[in-house]
């Protein structure tokens, strides 16, 4: 057994913490800020944080990953980080010619109270930014929320930063979206399209992390969100945040600061999350739906009702962030599974709002925790107490499912030892149907190598 | 670029590549690598300068001190929890990502598949961590009851005054097992290298000699610095086993801390990574007079040598007999692959820039192949791992490396075994060589390029000039080489394939360069109308 310590008593704690459903704000950080033109983010701490966030990204992604360090000692994170910072931001530009460098955080510099705003300045001031270069910065403690919270403070900090506004209004939509995949990404833009909304994504993924292979290296690859589509977001007609988590901090900011709407929806996973954001986005835009979508719904649906039989009454454990999961049951629900035992590490008061919301008719049974100790062993031991017919999250709950031989579907970050998810999306109909067909393969497959052999099926 | 010809007599001269490297830097930075960055003479005393820190804002391969400490030395132990008091990160990019195998038997203790924290949130940075510790280590102990906990500080925990080491002494009255702990903030020092340091000072003073057990075997070793990355570690104890050496303790690949407690009644300590564990194997030998020899159990000549010197310390004919029938016999097995891949690889060119001893001992693989090292140099090492051990005495010891503890060890009266230091006498008179560590510059070529903490621009660089048929290195270099379409091996986790220590592995390490460089995908990036005339069709379609 590889979680051969872990039993189906379940104790309260109120200090450990056993494999955790959650990660540090640092990463998010970098991630978002990946997703921005020209921009090499910097991580203001150990060189550790910077090793183990770039190590994790690129095993994700299998994707070069590039970012700098503070690169603290013991007598930067006596005497405060200012002078390493300074002296990093001169070499950065020297050395690796960013457009943008994106600073964050760490745990060590906001310990020592490291404040990054008035480092920047002081750059400026004494000239250390080359002209027409710029530096963003986002405070990301690794004690407070989770990797999510990072990601959110740093598109915070984007949009704090470049948007202006201006007389002239945009007939444009501002995206936030939130962390999802390079195809996720790409995918958004791409039904953006198909409504015909001019729409400016932020962050955007697409064409940095699933670069292609050419036989030549480029450190600022051409995708991410550029600085002219960054400023004009100030002029746009509204904005549209996928995931209260992840983007809510930043459509508030552009809002204060540019005076743009916005309307936070969820992610767009699975049937009703796909139909909210591309009725929000019809609307915003003012342009009617296309057939073309339409049709993709159908599909969709049409999928689901071939399928049912393998779906109905599924018991499921789900671990992950709250605004990639929360959609995901409903979409589980909605196709009459039962997302039984629900874990995510990211803390967030809404959470158990919004899952009581969506479970309390169809699945009432279902137990639910996020935050502090919500964790995968907790969920482990709920499925040593009475077993799920599927686990879904990322590449760690490999190691529940082989223990327990529970079909395993991965979504979520990291995923570590499998491809596809920087390249095929999740997010929208056709997203849909890819995450019902790996639903699927997973119980069918499992159907396949357990059953009898002779009601072993050939057609299913 | 160096044209392919020029390396018929000798490595061609790096300096204008040198030059080029060092035109882009800021002055100071300049100045700085300059003196990491070594023409290799392998006949002339050449000073190298490493373990200093990394300038900031430059893009290094190195991680930070608690990645030393939690993830190399502790990490492969099976049998102790490895609580890491501070925020949630550390703990979790720690879980499970270095490839330490492990066998533990039916019903003994793993919680190498776990990750434990005490998730530190913000009103514990603020008022102090030391209460949710303890409490993180109760609720461990009630519910895991493992024999011992390490605990392992990171960044914030120095900085707030949370004192590890009494709440290490508290607990262990308390739950009366064996709890100690590691002041390894990642700050401490300037890379991994200051966590071993820490990690082998706390190891060697709350866990070696805290059992006597009997002798079990005629010949007792311990092997140092040895992680059982992708099964390392089993090639060799496969090895000692059918020789009939037995090995007590591995520090720390498949161990246990157990095995690390009855480590001091070994005849004879191996030192392979030398960076990581060459502490213990010293302070075991001020403390027991074990005497330590460097080994290296990666290439298949250099794992023979290895076996035949361990065979001579102990100068028994059975033993020396059966060590050279199992090299005999795996060599007639290795040879027959080599023969097969030599010729698809030989004069291929490689650099490796990876680890303390692994950007050395490879090339052994290397050599055995026929493949050219045209650069190399490590990410965390010492003077000492680039020239020798001779070094050690003019070593300036700065401000950083004070920083560390440096354990006063004593001689264990009881314990000690004067009849090994009068073996060890013995032995040195007949030319043997204890503690010898010549360093991976005296073995490179003349005009190869060694360079310490080698970083982004740097690789850059080093690729367009030499291009290289494969680069050694790790995960966050690995896509960034191949996109240049140069393979990248990776030898921190040998692309989680392996094992490649001792003879099975030279054998899988053969065929992988032979899968890495017998590849025809590299030819195909290029489309097929790269070179064709562009067509200006009639047929496009217009939106």
């Amino acid at each position: 057994m590889l979680l051969r310590h872990t039993t189906d008593k379940v104790k309260e704690r109120k200090a450990l913490t056993v494999n955790p459903a959650k990660t540090c704000q640092p990463i998010g950080a970098m991630y978002a800020a990946l997703g921005i033109h020209g921009c090499l983010p910097h991580s203001h701490g150990s060189q550790g944080c910077c090793s183990y966030h770039r190590s994790a990204l690129t095993k994700h992604y299998k994707e070069p990953v590039m970012a700098s360090t503070s690169s603290f000692t013991e007598g930067s994170s006596v005497f405060g980080g200012q002078a390493n910072l300074m002296t990093a931001i001169e070499n950065i530009f020297a050395i690796y010619e960013p457009e943008i460098i994106a600073v964050h955080s760490t745990c060590l510099s906001e310990t020592i109270g490291d404040d990054l705003g008035q480092i920047v300045a002081k750059a400026r001031d004494e000239g250390k930014v080359p002209f027409g270069k710029h530096i963003i910065q986002a405070s990301t403690p690794s004690y407070v929320g989770s990797h999510v919270t990072g990601y959110a403070n740093m598109l915070e900090g984007i949009v704090r930063y470049f948007p202006e506004k201006t007389d002239e209004k945009k007939r444009q939509i501002n995206l936030l979206a939130g962390w999802v995949e390079p195809s996720d990404m790409r995918e958004l833009k791409r039904l953006a399209g198909l409504l015909k909304v001019k729409s400016v994504l932020l962050p955007d993924t697409s064409d940095v992390l699933d670069t292609p292979m050419t036989g030549s290296y480029e450190m600022y690859p051409k995708g991410g969100t550029t600085i002219p589509d960054m400023i004009s977001m100030g002029d746009s007609m509204k904005t549209i945040g996928l995931g209260d988590w992840g983007t809510r901090k930043a459509a508030v900011m552009l809002d204060n600061k540019c005076k743009v709407p916005f309307e936070i929806v969820d992610i767009p996973v699975g049937l009703r999350a796909t139909d909210r954001f591309i009725q929000a986005l019809a609307k915003a835009g003012k342009v009617s739906i296309p057939d073309s979508l339409t049709d993709e719904r159908g599909r969709l649906v049409d999928v689901i009702t071939d399928m049912h039989q393998y779906l109905y009454g599924k018991r499921v454990a789900i671990y992950g962030d709250p605004d990639n999961i929360i959609p995901l049951i409903e979409f589980l629900t909605d196709m009459d599974m039962k997302p039984v035992y629900i874990v995510s590490g990211t803390p967030g008061k809404n959470f158990d709002k919004r899952i009581e919301e969506i479970l309390s008719e169809r699945v009432p049974e279902a137990k639910y925790k996020n935050g502090p100790q919500a964790d995968m062993l907790l969920m482990h031991q709920w499925i040593k107490q009475e077993p799920v017919d599927l686990i879904i999250g990322n590449t760690y709950g490999k190691y529940i499912s082989r223990d327990e031989n529970i079909p395993f579907v991965r979504m979520g970050f990291p995923i570590l030892d499998r491809v596809g998810h920087s390249y095929f999306p999740t997010v929208g109909y056709m997203g849909g149907i890819r995450i019902l067909e790996k639903i699927l393969g997973a119980i069918m497959d499992y159907q396949d190598a357990t059953s009898p052999e002779e009601s072993f099926e050939l057609t299913m | 670029m160096v044209k392919k010809k020029e390396y018929i007599n000798g490595l061609p001269d790096p300096t204008p590549l040198k030059e080029e490297i060092l035109a882009r830097y800021p002055r100071k930075v300049a100045k700085k690598r300059d003196k990491s960055m070594v023409i290799n003479d392998p006949d002339a005393d050449q000073e190298i300068q490493a373990n200093i820190r990394t300038i900031p804002g430059i893009i290094t391969q190195r991680g930070c001190t608690y990645a030393g400490c939690k993830g190399v030395v502790l990490g492969p132990t099976r049998d102790i929890i490895n609580l890491v008091h501070g925020p949630i990160g550390c703990s979790f990019y720690a879980w499970l990502t270095r490839r330490n195998q492990t066998r533990p038997a039916e019903g003994e203790d793993n919680f190498m598949t776990y990750a434990f924290s005490t998730d530190m949130q913000d009103e514990n940075i603020v008022f102090g961590g030391e209460a949710k510790l303890k409490e993180a280590i109760r609720e461990a102990y009630e519910m895991f009851a493992p024999k011992a906990i390490g605990i392992f500080s990171t960044c914030p925990v120095g900085l707030i005054g949370d004192d590890v080491h009494s709440v290490a002494r508290d607990m262990k009255a308390e739950l009366g097992i064996n709890i100690f702990g590691f002041s390894c903030e990642g700050y401490r020092g300037v890379s991994q290298s200051a966590g071993h340091h820490i990690a082998n000072n706390q190891v060697f003073k709350n866990v070696v000699g805290n059992n006597d057990r009997p002798r079990k075997g005629k010949f007792q070793v311990n092997l140092l610095g040895e992680y059982n990355i992708g099964g390392d570690t089993f090639e060799i104890e496969r090895l000692f086993e059918e020789a009939g050496i037995e090995l007590l303790s591995t520090f720390s690949g498949n161990s246990t801390i157990e095995s690390m407690e009855y480590s001091h009644t070994a005849d004879l300590n191996m030192v392979m990574c030398h960076r990581s564990i060459n502490y213990i194997a010293e302070m075991m030998e001020e403390k027991y007079g074990i005497p330590w020899i460097k080994v290296n159990f990666i290439g298949a000549e250099s794992t023979a040598k290895s076996l035949k010197k361990i065979a001579d310390y102990f100068g028994d004919a059975e033993l020396t007999a059966k060590v050279d029938a199992i090299c005999e016999r795996e060599m007639a097995k290795v040879n027959a692959v080599k023969e097969a891949v030599k010729p698809k690889v030989e004069g291929k060119l490689a650099m490796m820039f990876v680890g303390g001893s692994r950007a050395h001992h490879y090339q052994d693989l290397f050599g055995e192949l026929g493949i050219r090292v045209v650069s190399a140099g490590y990410e965390f090492a010492h003077r000492d791992d680039y020239e020798g051990r001779k070094v050690i005495p003019n070593i300036k010891i700065d401000a950083d490396t004070r920083n560390i503890e440096d354990l006063v060890v004593s001689k264990d009266e009881a314990h000690f075994r004067d009849d090994l230091v009068a073996k060890k006498d013995s032995l040195e008179k007949s030319g043997y060589k204890f503690k010898d560590y010549e360093g991976m510059m005296p073995e490179m070529k003349k005009n190869s390029l060694v360079i310490d903490d080698v970083n982004h621009w740097e690789t850059e660089k080093l690729i367009e000039f030499y291009k290289p048929d494969v680069f050694c290195a790790g995960i966050k270099e690995k896509y960034v080489v191949q996109k240049y379409g140069v393979p990248l091996k990776q030898l921190h986790s040998y692309d989680y394939g392996g094992p490649y220590a001792a003879f099975e592995g030279a054998i899988n390490f053969y065929k992988e360069m032979q899968r890495m460089l017998d590849t025809k995908i590299w030819k195909l990036v290029d489309t097929p109308w790269k070179h064709e005339p562009e067509i200006v069709g009639s047929m496009t379609i217009e939106a």
